[in-house]
């Protein structure tokens, strides 16, 4: 419902699209059409939209590694650090002599990005789901501040992101 | 569908007067996702380290143990939800649509109690 709705706006910003009554090919093409990613020419809110549909998808992998991680926790010192061991190994340690240690290191390498993606999706998911609660009261539907703050979405996201990971690390 | 009575017109044809029960649990849960979830990553930016014996020490007192069941049963319900809404959109046919529906609300059970069971583990001492 979501996308429905900032798709509409994205229709404005963007000036001309397939659907408009002034369109002379409007009643060889039949009738107006709903939404749709092939269709409509790409805007900011649009974009923002579809990729809080796509973070929010990406975070049921966020949830399965938060559910294997108290599983781990759980389970033991054994397993928790089973778990630690493969996702978030040193990099110092990880060994590249032979096929089995070069498989390992890469599953080990791609674990980290996974996590590192996953947390992006978590403050992507989380700004923009901000972004959907004013607009769910009515605000922030003026064209040029809805520009704005969905330009501004995945750049915090970002931000957050980083920030995160350099305490995280630091 | 009858033909009689405007009622009997649009009598199955959709929800009426519970449609807005679902946008509302996505908000309501999204509120509490966004309170459990910035809880968890300050926690996890204030941990010394990620050893066993620092995060079991931290996960096995009272708040920590119920913040983390709570948000277990949270952000897998607002998962529901939202996945729900994806498959109505992208899946057209009726047998794959039941299917996905099937899957969806297996898994969710499944991992919010195997979330809170493990919570519950963490904060009774069992592990």
């Amino acid at each position: 419902m979501a996308e429905a709705s900032s798709s509409t706006i994205s229709s404005s910003t963007s000036g001309s699209s397939t659907s408009g009554s002034s369109t002379p090919g409007l009643a060889a093409r039949g009738r107006p059409l709903s939404p749709h990613l092939q269709i409509w020419r790409w805007g900011p809110a649009m974009a923002v939209s579809i990729l809080h549909r796509a973070t929010g998808s990406m975070l049921v992998v966020g949830l399965l590694l938060l559910l294997c991680w108290l599983g781990a926790l759980a389970g033991g010192s054994l397993t928790y650090e089973m778990f630690t061991h493969w996702v978030w190994a040193p990099l110092a340690g990880l060994e590249w002599g032979g096929l089995r240690h070069i498989v390992g290191s890469l599953i080990k390498l791609a674990l980290k990005l996974l996590l590192i993606a996953v947390s992006w999706a978590y403050f992507n998911h989380l700004c923009s789901g901000l972004r959907h609660f004013v607009m769910d009261i009515g605000g922030g539907f003026e064209l040029k501040g809805n520009t704005t703050v969905a330009m501004l979405t995945p750049v915090i996201g970002i931000v957050l992101t980083a920030a995160f990971w350099a305490v995280l690390l630091a | 569908m009858g033909n009689g009575t405007s009622l009997g017109q649009v009598r199955g044809l959709g929800a009426s007067h519970s449609g807005a029960h679902h946008w509302l649990m996505l908000r309501f849960t999204a509120i509490s996702n966004l309170l459990l979830t910035v809880w968890l990553a300050v926690s996890f930016m204030m941990m010394s380290d990620f050893s066993y014996v620092t995060v079991h020490a931290w996960i096995a007192r009272p708040f920590p143990a119920a913040a983390i069941g709570l948000l277990v049963i949270s952000t897998i319900w607002h998962a529901r939800l939202g996945l729900q809404v994806l498959f109505e959109d992208y899946v057209h046919e009726a047998g794959s649509k039941f299917a996905c529906a099937a899957v969806l609300n297996l898994a969710a059970f499944g991992g919010g109690a195997f979330g809170v069971l493990c919570a519950i583990r963490l904060a009774l001492g069992g592990a």
